[in-house]
């Protein structure tokens, strides 16, 4: 991206990486720290795509990119169907109601 | 300072104001609908970044996805009626030095560095070099991809069906 130095694009990659960290660090809802991951997960593709942009060899930061998408969906399905698991078993998703592995 | 410079500034912020409203929403809805925000966000910044294949594949699979996920599982686990209290947060202060400190060290890192930048090329269409990538130097981790997306697809059923909890 002429006229953007890459410092400012890392500024978001990071600005994205803080939040999504005090995301998975306050919350008690399960899914609100999957949101949470989402965010980190996003931070560290968009230092990818940036650093693929800047370093002249686009191609391989943004395959590393698809794939974390990928993996992205995957931990989304599976985490989802955990915590739909979890309330049907504690009636709640606070992850505090969560402190047994057996009801 | 030319338009398109002034839409990425643009793009970036409205990306990290959804996030701010992610992390700081008390009602697991509204933190839902920021995250479409952002997602949109950092797509429209791969755009301006070059990679068009990575940004419709953002569209696609995190808002057509990962999002519509997320949405049903809150509509379907929470009370939404009580939304002051479904995204109850913890620890705020504490989480926020911890954070601070890392962001510090990070940004520290940022701006101290020396990056080796090449700024020359003209962005073109990437899928023709994304689909050699993949079927030649990554086809091994796009195997296992696939393997892994197999193993989800079964485990998420496994695990949601309610006969295996009797």
């Amino acid at each position: 991206m002429p006229g953007v130095p890459l410092q400012h694009v890392l500024l978001v990659g990071l600005v994205l990486f803080a939040l999504g960290l005090y995301t998975v660090l306050t919350r008690r809802n399960a899914i609100g720290i999957l949101m949470g991951i989402e965010l980190l997960l996003n931070a560290a593709n968009v230092n990818y795509v940036a650093f693929a942009r800047y370093s002249g060899a686009p191609t391989d930061g943004q395959i590393f990119a698809i794939f974390v998408v990928m993996l992205a969906a995957a931990e989304a399905a599976v985490g989802l169907a955990i915590v739909l698991g979890i309330y049907r078993n504690f009636e709640s998703i606070d992850v505090d109601a969560t402190h047994a592995l057996r009801h | 300072m030319s338009l398109s410079v002034a839409l990425f500034y643009a793009f970036a912020a409205f990306t990290v104001i959804s996030a701010a409203g992610v992390a700081f929403s008390r009602n697991i809805v509204y933190s839902a609908f920021a995250l479409l925000g952002t997602l949109f966000g950092v797509a429209a910044l791969y755009v301006f970044l070059g990679a068009d294949f990575v940004a419709g594949a953002q569209f696609l699979i995190y808002i057509g996805g990962v999002l519509v996920l997320i949405l049903f599982a809150v509509m379907l686990t929470h009370r939404i009626a009580d939304g002051a209290v479904s995204n109850r947060a913890a620890g705020g202060p504490a989480a926020l030095v911890a954070v601070g400190l890392v962001a510090a060290v990070l940004g520290r890192a940022l701006f101290k560095a020396r990056w080796p930048v090449v700024d020359v090329l003209a962005d073109g269409p990437t899928t023709h070099a994304i689909g050699d990538g993949f079927l030649g130097r990554y086809v091994l981790p796009f195997e296992l991809a696939s393997f892994v997306l197999l193993a989800v697809l079964v485990g998420a059923i496994v695990v949601s069906r309610k006969e295996l909890r009797s």
